[in-house]
């Protein structure tokens, strides 16, 4: 038989996990704003600190020895402070502003050292960037705008405005190509930005403070329509903000900076729960958990169950061995049936009944995916642990009450112990 | 006690022949050069019959203030009545000068005003080159325009030009300086070269101010044009000063009322040329 090459081409895998190389790679990156950045770098490599070198020179250390790695596909957020440093941060990996020292690297090459041609080849192709008030050019219209990137690549009108007209429709503004900035709202606006951004078809997005400047209603909107768009397109994002319930929200991973120095870079639970010192510990404290934690964050292995074969009075056995006022019962492959209650399973070992008859089939079953915030009403107001069952049906863990207790008391355990 | 008296007047007459000298030929060809330009617009406007010029000029108003009837009927008026008062010729003379003017002026002023934006040496050094431009009396840059060009048309447009730059040069650099820093960003994260940059973003985000430079522009150099009429360049400017020196009320109010009517003309023409862009 013969096959077609071109089919197994395409049945490969497109990511072979195992050997992932960063897309972006920052090193040592240190930026000194001032007149005299050398004798402040002279200072800074000798220890000194932020204070002490804006004492002896004048000039201000922005960023001080960064180091991160960004995964192709990832969403890394910047976070921290106004003045943390964030988005010089940002725009040292594009180059609007040049590190005094450092090294960035976008795949193999080396951002910091590519001269201007290199540079804006670099900036058309890889990189696209979104900004904290829009920056529509108020001249052109929403169209052109979004068709901004190609026409600088010296795109032909025809082609450009149809490919913009494309990713408007993708972002839900279709049919606003011919408005003017001035006419759209603030949502929009930031609409055409991210249009603009994806236009070029960049795999990179530099996102400044993007939805900072809209409303907390139509900034929630936007963050579900980022996640969304991330799921379709892949984009390596790195994401500015100061908002630390959009950086968890957004955020496959964290970097926490602080007077221009990452303090600690984790996954959202990682610098929820296992907070590096202090600092991260202050900033983490109000966050609300239940919007942070899932499903399968809080709940436990199901032990016992009942398998449905057994007779009711193996499902007493085990209730009363383990002091549980019911027990979840489910097929050999673990499918989830039902529950049966300790009352029930007694009386029907007095009957003579099986574990069919006394089966409460309508129980509240939660995904393991759904956020605590969506399902806690439900967990308290149930007399019984609340089933977690994939869609598969396959049950996967109980939540208690409890558990939720202790998951929400988890995060005050550490700050307390720290203090 | 008295001081020795420096020989300021002495150096400055000493220079102002050794220039004669040496760039008499270069003088001749600017003066030549010049005479042309502003005797080709005359002509030119002269040529087409009033009331084809003043249709054209309403419509043209009805154009650019986006179709406000009302402020073109009253130029057709206006008009109509320079025409009426038989300043017609006159007023075209003056219309000439300064539309020769002004875009002599825009030519160095314009360019002139995107280099400073761009170097703050020559920002630096153009400032007080700026400021003693414009706080000078208007008619005292008329000295060196007629030692160096005589009397007539020529020195009057080489004064208008100097003294209606200043304010196109300020505003175009300031225009640019004003253009949003995330703007500027815009251009250079989506890899524009500085060429792109001028003209795709900054020049055009910056051209309401701009336009409103080359507003006043127009504006002063209508106002010099008449006062020019001192060392003879012609046009309604002339009359009014016949009308002073003869004690001719009338004449000169007739004078006054037309340069008055092209003068709002000429301003809502140029205040209307861009639309105003609601930022943010």
């Amino acid at each position: 038989m013969k096959l077609e090459g071109s089919v197994i081409f395409e049945e490969l895998p497109i990511e072979d996990t195992t050997s992932l190389q960063p897309i972006i790679s920052v090193r040592n990156l240190t930026k000194i704003f001032g007149q005299d950045p050398g004798k402040a770098l002279e200072l800074h490599t000798s220890g000194r600190s932020k204070q002490e070198i804006y004492e002896q020179t004048g000039s201000t250390l922005a960023l001080n020895n960064v180091s991160f790695e960004v995964m192709p596909g990832e969403t890394f957020v910047l976070m921290g402070l106004s003045g943390s440093g964030k988005s010089t941060l940002l725009r040292c990996i594009n180059r609007l502003i040049d590190p005094t020292e450092g090294e960035i690297r976008i795949d193999d090459e080396d951002v910091v050292g590519m001269g201007q041609e290199e540079l804006r080849a670099t900036r058309r192709r890889r990189l696209g960037m979104i900004f904290q008030n829009f920056a529509l050019l108020p001249h052109k219209t929403v169209l052109d705008n979004v068709a901004f990137g190609l026409e600088i690549q010296g795109i032909p009108a025809d082609e450009r405005h149809k490919k913009a007209e494309e990713v408007l429709q993708m972002v839900g503004l279709g049919g606003y190509g011919a408005s003017m900035p001035g006419e759209l709202s603030g949502g929009m606006k930031q609409r055409v930005g991210l249009a603009r951004a994806l236009t070029s078809d960049p795999d990179i997005l530099l996102m400044d403070e993007a939805f900072s400047a809209l409303d907390p209603l139509i900034r929630r909107d936007m963050q579900d329509e980022l996640l969304d768009l991330q799921q379709r397109l892949g984009k390596t994002i790195i994401f500015v903000t100061h908002d630390l319930d959009e950086a968890l929200k957004l955020g496959d991973r964290i970097a926490l900076m602080k007077d221009g120095a990452i303090v600690q870079i984790g996954t959202p639970e990682e610098i929820l729960t296992n907070p590096e010192n202090a600092y991260v510990e202050k900033f983490v404290a109000d966050v609300d958990l239940t919007r942070v934690l899932s499903a399968s964050d809080v709940m436990r292995r199901p032990e016992p169950v009942a398998q449905c074969t057994a007779g009711p009075r193996v499902a007493l056995h085990l209730m009363e061995e383990h002091d549980i006022p019911g027990i979840f019962v489910v097929t050999r492959q673990r499918l989830l049936r039902g529950r049966v209650t300790l009352d029930d399973a007694a009386e029907a070992v007095k009957k003579g009944k099986q574990i069919a008859d006394i089966l409460i089939t309508e129980i509240p079953i939660v995904a393991p995916d759904a956020s605590l915030g969506d399902i806690i009403s439900l967990i308290v107001e149930s007399p019984y642990p609340v089933a977690v069952a994939d869609d598969t049906g396959r049950l996967r863990g109980v939540i208690s009450r409890g558990a939720i207790l202790a998951a929400l008391a988890r995060k005050g355990e550490n700050v307390d112990a720290a203090a | 006690m008295q001081l020795p008296k420096l020989p300021v007047g002495e150096a400055v007459e000493t220079l102002v022949d050794w220039i004669e000298n040496y760039f008499g030929w270069l003088l001749d060809s600017v003066s030549e050069g010049l005479q042309f330009l502003i005797g080709g617009f005359q002509d030119l406007l002269i040529l087409i019959p009033p009331p084809v010029l003043i249709l054209l000029v309403s419509v043209l108003v009805w154009f650019v203030t986006r179709r406000d009837i009302k402020l073109a009927t009253l130029t057709a008026f206006g008009l109509l009545l320079v025409w009426d008062l038989r300043l017609w010729d006159l007023a075209m003379l003056t219309l000439a000068l300064v539309l020769v003017s002004t875009i002599l002026a825009l030519a160095i002023s314009i360019p002139l005003g995107i280099a400073a934006a761009g170097s703050d040496t020559l920002n630096a050094a153009l400032r007080p080159a700026l400021d003693f431009m414009q706080t000078m009396p208007s008619f005292v840059y008329l000295i060196p325009a007629v030692i160096f060009f005589g009397l007539g048309s020529v020195p009057g447009t080489i004064a208008t030009v100097v003294f209606a730059m200043p304010p196109a040069l300020r505003l175009t650099n300031l225009g640019i300086r004003q253009v949003p820093v995330e703007l500027i960003e815009v251009a250079d994260a989506f890899g524009s070269t500085p060429q792109q940059k001028l003209l795709k973003v900054q020049l055009p985000v910056a051209l309401p101010t701009i336009m409103a430079g080359v507003n006043q522009c127009i504006m002063l150099a209508l106002s010099m044009t008449v006062i020019a009429s001192m060392i003879g360049a012609g046009g309604l400017g002339y009359q009014v000063l016949v009308g002073i020196q003869r004690v001719n009320i009338g004449m000169g109010f007739e004078a006054g009322l037309a340069i008055v009517i092209i003068a709002i003309i000429l301003d809502r023409i140029t205040q209307n040329l861009v639309p105003q862009h609601e930022n943010r």
